[in-house]
Formats: C-alpha cells, sequence, structure tokens
C-alpha cells in the first residue's frame, strides 16, 4: 500500500500533544494549605435503605459520610448510636494500636527486628471495621490494619512474637516482620506483595454464600495499589455474582513516595471504583471512627442480606513513613500530617466522649499510661523468647518444614545436606 | 578513555541512565517512586529534575501495566527503561513480558519490537523476606525471546545497563542489591566492605559499553571452573582464597545469551566446573549450564559437575543466612569437587 510520506500532524497543522505527569501539591519545605480538599459538613451526606438498589445512590462514591461534627457531637443519618461503653472501646483499641506502634517501630530502630510499619492517623480504619463486624467475618488485610488483631484482643505477645521472629513466632521465622497470620482471629495470611488479597476475599466470600454460610468478607488495600489489576479483577467478580464482601480502600494520601494521583485521584474518587462495577460505593472520612463504623455495618448489612459487595474508600492520612524502611522528609511537605483537615482518629473520637461527659483527660491520660505499660511488659515477655539477629531462634532443619505438606525427596536431601555442612563446619551463629 | 570516579553500584547504574538519557532523546524512565523520589534505592536519583517529568516519571503501582505501557512506547519508538521495584513484585508483569514483550518482534515479522530494558532489584541478604528477597532469573532464562543479564561490579553494571538499553530487544537487567554498597564475602556477620575499595568501583562517567553475551574471567586458574553471576561472585572468590584453591572464576554477566565459548574453554582446560547461584535449585539457571557443560565438555570432565545453590524453599525470614549458598556450602561442595584431585 502507498504511504502518505507527510505525516498527519504535520499535514493537519495540528498543535503538538503534551504529555500529562501528576505533581503533589507540596514538596519538601513547601507550605501545606489544604483548604481546597472538599470537606462536606458532617451529617449532610444521606443514608440509602440497605435494600436501595447500587445504582440509586452513585452521589455518595463523590461525597463523604461524616458522623463527628465541629462541636463533637455525632450527628446525620449515619450517627450509628452507639453506647459509651462501645465507644470507650473503640477509643482504647485505637490507643492501644498507636501504643504498640510506637513501642515496635522503636525496637526496629534499636535493630531488635528488621522491619516494621506503623498505622498512625489509620487507626479508625481497622479497629472500627473490627467492631462493626462479627468476630466471624472473615478478613483478609493488607499489611497496615494491625488494628484488625488488636481490637478482636489478639495477644499482644503473640503478634510480638511474629515481629521479632523469636522462637514463640507463630509464623516460625518465615515471614516478614508483621505480615501476620491469625487464622483463629479470622485473619488471613498477609502477603508483601499487593492487593493480591482482593480477589481472595472475594473467593472466600463467595464461598461462603455457595455453602449457605452466614459469615462475610472484608478486605482492605491502600489507594496506590487498586491500580494492580487483581483489584479490578476482585471488582469484576464481587460483581458478578454479588459476593458478600466489603472492599476498604484506604485512602491515606500516599504510596510511599507516590500521591494518590498515581493512582488517579485528580480525575475521580476511589469510592468511584464501585460504580462503574454496578457495585455499591460508599466515601467515608476515614478518621471518624464513627463514620467507619457506620459505613462498614451498613455494608455489612448488605452483604450478608444478599445484596452484594460494598466498596468503602476510607479517605484518610499517613501520618508517618510508609514503613521503617523510608524518609517522608524525603517527598513530602512535613507540615502535611498536621494540617490534614481532617484531624486525628483518637483525639477526635475522644473529643466526642468528652463531650457526651463520658471521659475526661485524666481517665484519658491514665488510660495512655497503662496501655504503654501493658505494651512495654508485653514486650518484655516477647523478647524473652528471642530478639532477630540474636541467636537462632528456629531448629536450622525447620527451613524446609511447610514448603508441602510431605516432604518430597529432594528436600529430604536438601535438609539432610544442610545438617551435614552444619556438622562439618559449625556456624559461629548457631552455636548462641 | 573518559574521566572515572568512584562509583557503588546504585551510582554507576544511575549513571548509564544519565550518560544514556543524555544522548538519546528517546529513553524514558519509568517506575514506582523512581521520579520526585528517585526509587526506593535512589538508583533514578537526580534524573527526573535533570530531563523532565515526561522522560522520568512515576507510575501507578501496577508491574503488569507498567511493562505493557512500556511495550506501547517502544512501539511508538521510544526506549524505555522501567523499573520494577522488587523482582519479586515482577509476577503480575508476566503476561506482558512473556506474551508480548518477549513475541512482539516474532509475531510481527520484525514490524513491531520491544526495545525495553527492564531494571530490577534481585537477591537475598538483607532480611526482606519471602517478597524483597528472590532470584527469579532462571524464569526469565526460560522464555524465548528475552536476554537476561546481571552485574556483579559497579564498571559491569554501567557498561552492561548501557548495552541493554542500546539493545533492541528486551532485557531483564537484575541488579544484585546485596552488592549494591560494597562486594559482599558471604560472611554476613562481618563487616561489610565497600565498592571504594574495590578495582571495579573505578567507574568512568562518560559513555562505554560493555557487549552482551560475554562472560568474564575474573580469576584464572588451573583447579576447577567456577561459574556464577552476582553476588555469588564474590562470595566464589572469597571461599578459594580461603580455601587456597586455584579456581578459574567466570562472571558469566549474561545468562541468555550465553558466552559458552569462554566456559566451554575453561572447563575443558581445568575438568571440573562448580556452578553457583542464589535461586533455588531446581529448574534454576544452574540446571542449565550443567546440562551445557556436560554436553560440551563431557570428555574433559574428571569429577561430576557440581551445583551449589540456594536451596527449593520460599526464602526464610530468620533463616535467611540458613538458605543462602554461603562460604559452608561452597565450602563443602569444593572439598568434594576436588576430593580425587
Amino acid at each position: 500500500m502507498a504511504r502518505d510520506p507527510v505525516p498527519a500532524h504535520l499535514k493537519k497543522n495540528l498543535p503538538p500533544l503534551s504529555l500529562y505527569v501528576p505533581e503533589p501539591k507540596f514538596r519538601p519545605g513547601d507550605t501545606v494549605d489544604f483548604t481546597q480538599v472538599p470537606i462536606p459538613t458532617a451529617g449532610e451526606t444521606r443514608r440509602p435503605e440497605i435494600t436501595d438498589d447500587a445504582q440509586s445512590f452513585t452521589d455518595l462514591a463523590y461525597q463523604l459520610v461524616r458522623v463527628l461534627d465541629e462541636d463533637n457531637q455525632a450527628v446525620g443519618p449515619w450517627n450509628p448510636r452507639l453506647t459509651p461503653d462501645m465507644l470507650r472501646a473503640m477509643l482504647r483499641s485505637m490507643a492501644q494500636v498507636r501504643a504498640f506502634d510506637e513501642r515496635m517501630f522503636r525496637a526496629q530502630r534499636q535493630g531488635k527486628t528488621s522491619f516494621y510499619m506503623k498505622c498512625t492517623g489509620e487507626e479508625a480504619v481497622a479497629v472500627s471495621a473490627a467492631y462493626a463486624l462479627d468476630y466471624e467475618d472473615m478478613c483478609f488485610p493488607s499489611y497496615r490494619q494491625q488494628g484488625l488483631l488488636i481490637a478482636r484482643n489478639w495477644s499482644m505477645v503473640d503478634m510480638m512474637n511474629q515481629i521479632y521472629s523469636n522462637s514463640a513466632d507463630r509464623l516460625q521465622g518465615k515471614q516478614l516482620p508483621i505480615m501476620y497470620s491469625v487464622k483463629e482471629a479470622g485473619f488471613f495470611s498477609i502477603s508483601g506483595n499487593l492487593t493480591t488479597q482482593y480477589p481472595q476475599a472475594v473467593g472466600w466470600a463467595m464461598a461462603s454464600a455457595a455453602k449457605g454460610d452466614t459469615r462475610i468478607a472484608a478486605t482492605w488495600c491502600g489507594e496506590g495499589s487498586t491500580a494492580e489489576g487483581d483489584f479490578h479483577s476482585a471488582c469484576t467478580f464481587a460483581s458478578v455474582y454479588r459476593a458478600p464482601v466489603i472492599f476498604n480502600v484506604v485512602n491515606n494520601q500516599w504510596a510511599i513516595s507516590s500521591f494518590s494521583g498515581f493512582a488517579g485521584a485528580e480525575s475521580t474518587t476511589f469510592a468511584a471504583r464501585a460504580v462503574g462495577y454496578g457495585i455499591a460505593g460508599l466515601r467515608v472520612d476515614g478518621n471518624d471512627a464513627l463514620a467507619v463504623y457506620a459505613a462498614t455495618a451498613w455494608a455489612a448489612e448488605r452483604a450478608r442480606t444478599n445484596q452484594g459487595p460494598t466498596l468503602i474508600e476510607h479517605f484518610t492520612y499517613r501520618a508517618e513513613g510508609h514503613s521503617t524502611s523510608d524518609d517522608p522528609g524525603q517527598y513530602r511537605s512535613a507540615g502535611e500530617p498536621t494540617a490534614w483537615p481532617l484531624g486525628d482518629p483518637i483525639a477526635r473520637l475522644k473529643a466526642h466522649l468528652i463531650a457526651l461527659g463520658e471521659w475526661d483527660e485524666d481517665r484519658h491520660a491514665a488510660q495512655d499510661k497503662e496501655l504503654a505499660e501493658m505494651v512495654k511488659a508485653a514486650q518484655k515477655q516477647a523478647e524473652a523468647n528471642g530478639v532477630l539477629g540474636h541467636g537462632l531462634h528456629q531448629p536450622l532443619d525447620t527451613l524446609f518444614d511447610g514448603v508441602f505438606e510431605e516432604m518430597p525427596w529432594h528436600l529430604q536431601e536438601q535438609q539432610a545436606q544442610m545438617i551435614a555442612e552444619e556438622t562439618a563446619s559449625g556456624r559461629p551463629w548457631a552455636r548462641k | 578513555m573518559t574521566d572515572s570516579t568512584r562509583m557503588n553500584m546504585i551510582q554507576a547504574i544511575n549513571s548509564a541512565m544519565d550518560v544514556m538519557m543524555e544522548r538519546d532523546p528517546d529513553i524514558v524512565v519509568m517506575g514506582e517512586d523512581v521520579g520526585y523520589f528517585g526509587g526506593v534505592f535512589r538508583a533514578t536519583a537526580g534524573l527526573q529534575s535533570k530531563y523532565g517529568k515526561t522522560r522520568v516519571f512515576d507510575t501507578p503501582i501496577t508491574e503488569c501495566g507498567i511493562i505493557g505501557v512500556a511495550v506501547g512506547m517502544g512501539a511508538y519508538g521510544l526506549r524505555p527503561v522501567p523499573e520494577i521495584q522488587f523482582a519479586d513484585y515482577i509476577y503480575p508483569a508476566l503476561d506482558q513480558l512473556v506474551s508480548e514483550a518477549a513475541r512482539l518482534r516474532y509475531r510481527s515479522a520484525g514490524e513491531f519490537t520491544a526495545p525495553i530494558t527492564v531494571r530490577s532489584p534481585f537477591g537475598g541478604g538483607i532480611f526482606g523476606g519471602q517478597t524483597h528477597s528472590q532470584s527469579p532469573e532462571g524464569i526469565f532464562t526460560h522464555i524465548s525471546g528475552v536476554k537476561t543479564v546481571i552485574p556483579s561490579t559497579p564498571y559491569d553494571a554501567k557498561g552492561l545497563l548501557i548495552a541493554a538499553i542500546e539493545d533492541n530487544d528486551p532485557t531483564i537487567f537484575f541488579e544484585p542489591k546485596r552488592i549494591y554498597n560494597g562486594p559482599f564475602d558471604g560472611h554476613w556477620d562481618k563487616p561489610t566492605q565497600n565498592w571504594s575499595q574495590h578495582p571495579a568501583g573505578e567507574v568512568p562517567t562518560g559513555y562505554y559499553k560493555i557487549e552482551l553475551g560475554k562472560a568474564k574471567v575474573v580469576r584464572p586458574g588451573e583447579a576447577l571452573t567456577i561459574l556464577a553471576y552476582g553476588t555469588m561472585v564474590h562470595v566464589a572468590l572469597a571461599v578459594i582464597a580461603e580455601a587456597g584453591v586455584d579456581a578459574e572464576v567466570i562472571d558469566l554477566r549474561t545468562l541468555v545469551p550465553l558466552d559458552i565459548e569462554t566456559i566451554a574453554a575453561s572447563v575443558e582446560k581445568t575438568g571440573r566446573c562448580m556452578i553457583i547461584h542464589e535461586a533455588t535449585r531446581t529448574s534454576g539457571f544452574g540446571a542449565e549450564l550443567s546440562a551445557q557443560v556436560q554436553e560440551r565438555c563431557f570428555y574433559h570432565l574428571e569429577a561430576p559437575i557440581e551445583r551449589v545453590t540456594g536451596f527449593d524453599t520460599p526464602y526464610p525470614h530468620s533463616l535467611e543466612w540458613a538458605y543462602f549458598p554461603g562460604p559452608v556450602r561452597i565450602g563443602e561442595a569444593l572439598k568434594k569437587i576436588m576430593k580425587d584431585a
């Protein structure tokens, strides 16, 4: 075929295209001003009936479910009307998560383990969900939902044993710190890869539905990892089979150094991902423990009554680094965490309880002190089982356990080889 | 030769991209955290401010998307250098790498090609657990249409990366992250060296390249041939020095296409061959090397070929040094292969 030698754009005299690359509003050294972030008034977002068709409330994907108002009152149709005891329990769990995080972050800095990840500023996302779900519901978390385990009253010593890869580590030192697995507490094994848990949660939920069970599944990922293909596979399956699952997208604004714009936040919301798949979508103030509770409870009831999946975007802020491996001061303004317009989830729930006359500063300070002591005592107990790098906490040959249910010949051979090597030479660390 | 200076491997890799971006406006660098932040290992530091956001940019967190987009940019005529943050994260990209990038030239009879260089840190030894430690090179050497390159020094890293970028076929460039800052002798409990004391830490600041497909004899010897790449080159050198064995150590540098001539000539000379890699054993690249050596040098062999590898387990966290094919495992294999010498 004959080709026109003149390129079309020259012939048509078109202006040149340009490539758009997102850029966050603030970089190190910049003064932070979040006034352009739209924050709807608490109580103004409507609450659809549990039985409403998902297509009838797509507007909610672009709003923000908020319950706690500027005067620390719980207002509007989403107010879950929790008892003061329940509110105090949630506050306590969130404060416990923060105390745990502070202690374990410091332990990593002291060289007692290789890695840690805090969830500072995001405590409500996991803790409130844990309170709104049934204990038997299955959680498929990402690596920042330690609040689920704390709120489900799982042993901190057990969590720390895993962080230290020590002799009492239920995962036998095999997995990176904080990548917990606690089947007993409905907590699926965390993967270091991103959003792989999303379709798995759908599969669990489909199985529960197929078996006529009553349990539902819930899963979490960050806004950044909604870009992964697994996120979209999960949404498609959940939509097709109306799986009893809750998708939580924790929009904490930062994926290591990439702001949410690199996941599409400049063009739409993450809750709006639900709209295209025809599933229910809610956008929630993730620093409002009551809003997270109400949205989760609403989604759980829909799922449990065969009305299918809900995607909840938790609009929050990652107040600290991604992990112990990065310094956020290198890529974002240090002013961001304090300027975040939705405040701190613990401070807000505390203020609400105080406004209700159900809490006071002294009790709060006493509780913080008590929790710090509890965490410290747990740490001491865990460290009695060893810390990473100081001595051999698992017998060497356990390296081969769990690759398969039964060990094939080639692994038996390699295991024998390892023992022979040890016998022949003796590593200095093996004798400690 | 142009001016040279001391560089660690990260700086050498950064310099390779810098030099090439300066020379060729069609080169683009993309990946998770590579833009403003300059990469979680700092390999792309400074490139965005120098070459702009349309040539060095952060991407959404989707490895499949990163490689698919790179293939499309290549189809347009660009020369993308995508980064996959850890080799352990490359699996979601396999469809685009295996079914697309590696097959594009063949299926379009050369109409379209994928001149992309996928950089990715690989290997363990940093307590990264099973998702930040793997050595998946054997998966890629098994795929027709992809080249696989692994440097072991800053000097080689820069020269090989430049050659990979200039190459018109898709190349996987695995960077041994354990030796980013300095060569590693396998003794994890001893202080590590840095590249400033190593001759290959002296790196030209300008353009040069090391042809793909060429191995390097890093230590000539007569007693046996050791085939290694990446981190394990340095561990092997340290072990034979301690053992006082006159081994010929060959750094493969490119796994596919393999420099079989250098390998065969060495094994025919020494009569013994040991293969060392950190990756798991079964169907690892060592199996291919062993087959090649056996097929070509059978009548010269005076002892069975020894493979020293990681075990066939996921990379463990606390027991990572028990997994790692360190001095003990290599030393035992050395005794075995030299038994009747």
